[in-house]
């Protein structure tokens, strides 16, 4: 029998096998994570965060499209980052927003903040992140309208809690509500407990770590329960409503933990967490906004590669300095 | 005792072939030894063509400090020389034999007998035995260390954390006599106290069985020592880590660390060594992949084509595209199989073209999962990009030679990243520039 031989085979370097986990697949995690908190969104204010959605992600995707397309670079719709990038943007509008300024966002957010600086892995602050700030600095009216949820037949303001602590006028919402979602607010921001599911089916996941969340959501109620109890209010229930209320829960899951802008190691993310919490209360407590959570992430988004500078790794064997 | 571990990842085990007993090939229709089968100064031919030689038949040696001779695996007649190109890139001399399949046992052939440690090494020495975990360093230097002295441990490398590869599995179920007789001698003659066996949790019936067998013997100075079923507990460094605790930084040696550590392969032949005086002729190794039509666990002759050990598995069941020599983490691709099978093989794993394909890099997402595999702690995304600058100061100061080139960075990225080979090549990139 004539023996066959095979002597073109492919050779590359070990190792040859793969972990199933790639950078599509994170995407999709996250994406699948949010949707307990768009689904109790369409609960509460109805069909239109299903287009409003849509109609974000869709652009996003065309904006990342269309730039890859023209700049002749390698196609990266596949890796759907520009489509949760997209989800995640919808998650901070009201309802009510106009397409064309959703729209207006994805182009923000995909070719001013991503592809300007290089695309994905490259962007020095979160894309969705910047792109809420510069339509709720440019779009005021717009993006401050709250549709009024459908439920809530008592209810007199369309105001968030926040906008209620900030400027009163109507009686704060009470903590379950605020814990259950059925409260005014952006798309994404309204259930507490639903972005909770998400955010521990990620870290169960292993897609993000918990440090961020912890840190960020233990600085937010630490700082109000000593600022409420210095000043006389009620302490523990205060601090409870500042992480429900607002976009403490949707921030420190889905938009702190992004990857890109946030610190690589264990100890960069310890500070940036507190840095995000920190930011967030002296907005809220002494600042003119309502609601710092989108500022204090930018903010501490611009600081990453100084804490990734700062911070020293501990490594295996690292006793012995400047060894041969 | 809570024991400390080092960060690891899971990998799949795909130890199809674990309830594969051993099968012994026959002898082919031609064997091509290779003179370069260990780290160190190749062998120089001591048969020319036409000559008849016999099995254990020294063929191949060398002056050189850092080598270890070679002999025949079949009787027959040389063919001649012939010269390969190998799978590290570099030109080996063959020598052809065409067997007579009579495997006449050379007159030579005796049973070793030492008195003490400077006999046991030479003995070593003569059997060929080089390190058979895939390293091949000539195992007589191994054994005698400059603070010989100092060291107290032997610890037997059991781990076979690569996938696949089930050869040491069925080697502790089938030869555990041998191996546990070959820890009492390197024990005795080197001065050892204390053996461990360190496994992987994934074979508890090995485990079982030799704990039974020490048991049995009244063996009290060796243990097996059960190891996370997790990449790459195998590693030297891992391995030295997580049974005594101890740093051991590149560039260092286990004796450094008052251990003397070999693999279970390795060790279980100077066992058969001292029992039959056959040097190291033929080797246990895994035949396996999706492209192979019957894996096994075969016992094949060394200098034995690649393409005969796959047609004693019944030869491929679809086109082969990619085979390895190892294990699918750190094993080599090799381009051809019309190569010999040499002393360190321990598997050859042959896939299909759909688990052949070079998965396209993308862009690094910042996501950190290099550095939580990582054994090391090390950061191969900030180490690939210093190596993408050549900037050999950043690579030295991120301690890229403490990498060990696992591959679980490679392996773990989420956007592909050959992240394991970067290291190899930034760490030429700090030798060039002397730092």
């Amino acid at each position: 029998m004539e023996k066959k031989t095979y002597s073109n085979l492919v050779v590359s370097s070990a190792p040859h096998i793969v972990s199933p986990v790639d950078t599509t697949k994170i995407m999709l995690m996250v994406m699948l994570a949010l949707l307990p908190s768009l689904l109790v969104s369409v609960y509460v204010f109805g069909f239109r965060v299903i287009t409003l959605t849509a109609v974000t992600m869709a652009s996003a995707v065309f904006f990342e499209w269309a730039w890859n397309k023209l700049m002749k670079k390698t196609q990266t719709v596949t890796d759907l980052s520009a489509a949760l990038t997209g989800m995640l943007l919808a998650m901070n509008f009201p309802s009510g927003l106009p397409y064309w300024i959703a729209v207006l966002g994805s182009l923000i957010a995909i070719i001013v903040v991503k592809q300007l600086f290089g695309g994905i892995g490259k962007n020095i602050v979160n894309p969705a992140i910047t792109a809420r700030v510069v339509l709720f600095i440019s779009f005021a009216t717009e993006m401050t309208t709250w549709t009024v949820p459908k439920m809530a037949a008592d209810v007199t303001s369309t105001a968030t809690p926040l906008g209620i602590l900030a400027e009163g006028g109507a009686e704060l919402p009470d903590n379950m509500s605020l814990f259950l979602g059925f409260v005014g607010g952006s798309m994404g921001e309204v259930s507490a407990i639903a972005l909770l599911i998400g955010g521990l089916f990620l870290i169960w996941k292993k897609i993000i770590s918990p440090i961020i969340p912890a840190c960020f959501i233990g600085t937010v109620f630490v700082f109000a329960a000593v600022y409420y109890g210095l000043t006389g209010g009620n302490a523990i229930e205060m601090a409870i409503f500042h992480v429900l209320a607002g976009g403490v829960m949707l921030g420190a899951f889905f938009m702190a933990t992004d990857y890109v802008t946030s610190p690589l190691l264990p100890t960069g993310k310890i500070i940036f967490g507190i840095g995000c919490g920190l930011i967030t209360m002296i907005i809220r407590i002494f600042g003119s906004y309502p609601e710092g959570v989108s500022f204090s992430i930018l903010l501490m988004n611009c600081l990453t590669p100084l804490i990734n500078n700062f911070c020293q790794n501990r490594m295996y064997g690292g006793a012995k300095k400047n060894e041969k | 005792m809570s024991q400390k571990h080092l960060q690891s990842i899971h990998v799949s085990h795909y130890k199809h072939t674990a309830g594969c007993a051993t099968e012994v090939m026959p002898v082919p229709d031609v064997v091509k030894i290779s003179m370069s089968q260990h780290i160190g100064a190749p062998c120089k031919p001591l048969v020319q063509k036409g000559d008849y030689v016999k099995v254990g038949q020294l063929i191949g040696d060398t002056e050189a400090f850092v080598s270890a001779p070679i002999h025949s695996s079949v009787s027959g007649t040389v063919k001649g020389l012939e010269e390969q190109r190998n799978a590290m890139g570099g030109i080996d001399t063959l020598v052809v034999i065409e067997p007579d399949k009579k495997q006449e046992i050379y007159e030579g052939i005796a049973v070793p007998e030492v008195s003490d440690l400077p006999g046991f090494i030479k003995a070593i020495r003569e059997s060929g035995l080089v390190g058979l975990g895939g390293a091949s360093f000539p195992t007589h230097i191994k054994f005698n260390p400059k603070n010989i002295d100092e060291v107290h441990t032997l610890i037997v490398n059991a781990a076979e954390c690569e996938p696949f590869i089930t050869s040491d599995h069925r080697l502790m179920l089938e030869d555990a006599e041998d191996l546990i007789a070959g820890c009492q001698l390197v024990m005795k003659y080197i001065g050892l106290d204390e053996g461990y066996i360190g496994i992987e949790e994934n074979k508890p019936d090995a485990i079982a069985h030799l704990d039974q067998l020490l048991a049995d013997k009244g063996i009290t100075n060796i243990k097996t020592f059960t190891l996370q079923a997790r990449y790459p507990k195998g590693a030297e460094r891992v391995l030295i880590y997580e049974i005594t605790g101890k740093t051991m930084n590149a560039g260092e040696l286990p004796a450094q660390h008052g251990c003397i550590l070999s693999n279970v392969t390795t060790i279980a032949f100077v066992g058969q060594y001292f029992r039959t005086g056959m040097p190291l002729v033929s080797k246990r190794m895994t035949v396996d992949g999706d492209a192979v039509a019957t894996p096994k666990n075969v016992i094949a002759p060394i200098g034995t084509m690649i393409n005969d050990v796959i047609g004693f598995c019944d030869g491929y069941k679809q086109e082969p595209r990619k085979i390895l020599m190892g294990g699918p983490m750190m094993g080599r691709a090799i381009f051809s199989d019309e190569m010999p099978i040499i002393k360190n093989n321990n598997a050859i794993l042959a896939f299909s073209k759909e688990q052949s394909l070079v998965k396209e890099e993308t862009a690094c997402i910042n996501c950190g999962r290099c550095h939580q595999a990582c054994p090391f702690k090390l950061i191969p995304t900030a180490l690939a990009d210093a190596y993408e600058r050549r900037d050999a100061q950043a690579l030295s100061n991120l301690k890229v030679m403490q990498c060990m080139e696992c591959g679980s960075c490679s392996y773990i990225c989420p956007a592909r990243r050959p992240l394991g080979f970067m290291n190899k090549l930034g760490k030429a990139v700090v030798k060039e520039a002397g730092l």
